[in-house]
């Protein structure tokens, strides 16, 4: 039976012509030397690595508010390289926003809730983005990126009061988003969470204990993240309004690293 | 009218044969219709003022409001048709958000005052479109630049004032504004002359209801364009009250 030929891989119909619906391609022409039967494939960069990074956002909620913590330091890989990037901000009178990772997608997005907040105030009724409100949108801002593969590399922390109630939730890089009374993103959330939820588990916090447990946090971290510094802001919200406070120097002693000798 | 049954005016595009552009003008006798609209500006921020007729009394009070929010800080107040002039307030501002996200700092009122009277002009230069029917005030007041007011015209001019009135009393409103000694007075002081003046070029005859509208962008408002406050409008008001009351108590008496 072997005249037939192999039935199961028939040999195509017809050789170098065009593809149905395809103009012929003239062999040795530029266009022709792709590997056949390829689609052309549109290799766009994305935003693969963030670039000037920034690290732990610290959140935390008491009784009556809540309170962020951010140092300034923008990183260039491991280089320290720009020692005053501000990353709290203040929202409204209601909301205060922290923000972790690539440093110019923070920039980026927090012109946008600027010019937002200021149309806002133009239509003039009176009302404002509520925290919540914030927070959704900026899952579905951050889940949009994500899934056009060109994600903005941040992790957001928002903090706020609403109706009366404290609000603390978190939004990454990919959309995914929650609420809880303590929040530490990038090393924070290995170094800071437990430490934060140790001391809220023992019950409600008031405005300063609240503020001396996330200053405590910010000095754990100088002392383990390579990427963090000693000079940090805190901002706290409450319904009496946002403070984003100026940066302050934290006091460290590396005399407790009695193992590490410098040479 | 000199202008009807002679064709140049029914097109923005053509002149007349002495030089005019009458749908100009015709967009400018729209204004004069209005409710009359004053600005003020003092030493230390502008007081916008606006006598907002209301036509029905079916209208929710505060509807149809002719005081707008352009920026932060910047205000507008308008006079003339309300739907062109929510046109323009929207070009405004989305110029002004433009300005923004480009250089990063508040638009200078001097070159938003610019952006939108050419927006303006270009209204007054086809056959296709006509001429916006409003004029507009625009305020502002920055530590660097003091206070800054302009007065845009459907024609597409525009000048900066010290005092400018625009609608139906306009020649009465300007009147009693010349009379001021703009250059030595704070907002505080001009919101009340404001109030007073908005209520005696008001004519009760012709128009029976209105509504005060009073805004400021100052020194003390930190730069923001902002509605008046309750108490402060409502104690200008009660002042504008008294002083219409007093001169027609004057008035009574001559007769």
């Amino acid at each position: 039976m072997s005249f037939m030929g192999d039935l199961m891989n028939p040999a195509p119909l017809w050789h170098n012509g065009p593809s149905p619906g395809a103009f012929y391609s003239f062999p040795g022409n530029a266009t022709s030397l792709r590997p056949t039967g390829h689609t052309v494939q549109d290799f766009r960069a994305h935003s693969a690595t963030p670039i000037t990074t920034t690290t732990t956002v610290i959140g935390l909620r008491f009784d009556k508010g809540c309170v962020l913590a951010a140092d300034t330091l923008g990183s260039y890989g491991s280089l320290a390289r720009f020692r005053d990037c501000n990353r709290l901000q203040k929202v409204n009178d209601l909301t205060l926003l922290g923000a972790g990772g690539d440093y110019a997608d923070y920039q980026y997005l927090r012109d946008i809730i600027e010019q937002k907040i200021i149309d806002e105030q133009c239509i003039g009724d009176g009302l404002q983005l509520k925290p919540k409100s914030l927070h959704c949108w900026l899952t579905r801002v951050l889940y949009n990126k994500r899934s056009k593969m060109d994600p903005l590399w941040n992790n957001y922390v928002v903090a706020g009061v609403q109706d009366g109630e404290p609000f603390l939730g978190s939004v990454d890089k990919l959309g995914t988003a929650y609420e809880d009374a303590t929040i530490a993103t990038g090393l924070g959330a290995y170094m800071a969470t437990p430490l934060l939820r140790d001391a809220t588990e023992k019950g409600p916090l008031d405005e300063e204990s609240a503020k001396a447990l996330v200053r405590k946090c910010m000095e754990v971290l100088f002392y383990r993240d390579a990427r963090s510094f000693p000079r940090y802001q805190l901002g706290v919200v409450t319904s009496a309004g946002v403070t984003v406070e100026e940066p302050v120097e934290l006091k460290h002693d590396w005399s407790l690293a009695h193992m590490i000798h410098m040479k | 009218m000199s202008s009807i049954g002679t064709g140049y005016d029914l097109s923005a595009s053509q002149f007349s044969p002495d030089g005019r552009v009458f749908q100009v003008e015709y967009a400018a006798k729209a204004v004069e219709n209005s409710g009359t609209v004053i600005g003020l500006r003092g030493k230390d921020g502008v007081v916008f003022a606006v006598e907002k007729l209301v036509t029905s009394k079916l209208y929710e009070p505060g509807a149809n409001k002719r005081i707008f929010h352009v920026d932060e800080h910047i205000g507008m107040a308008v006079a003339g048709l309300i739907s062109d002039a929510r046109q323009i307030v929207e070009t405004a501002r989305s110029e002004a958000s433009n300005y923004r996200s480009q250089y990063g700092i508040p638009a200078p009122l001097k070159y938003l005052n610019e952006r939108v009277s050419m927006y303006m002009h270009a209204y007054t230069l086809y056959s296709a479109v006509r001429p916006y029917g409003c004029s507009v005030i625009m305020g502002t007041w920055s530590e660097h630049d003091g206070p800054q007011m302009y007065m845009l015209e459907p024609s597409g001019v525009s000048f900066s004032y010290f005092g400018c009135a625009v609608g139906k009393a306009k020649q009465a409103a300007k009147t009693e504004i010349e009379k001021l000694k703009l250059a030595d007075m704070t907002v505080k002081q001009l919101v009340k002359e404001a109030a007073r003046i908005i209520y005696i070029v008001h004519d009760e005859l012709k128009d029976k209801q209105f509504e005060l509208e009073l805004s400021w962008v100052s020194k003390d408002t930190k730069g923001r364009h902002q509605v008046v406050p309750r108490e402060v409008a409502a104690e200008a008001e009660n002042l504008a009250k008294q002083a219409l009351a007093d001169i027609e108590d004057s008035d009574d008496g001559e007769m």
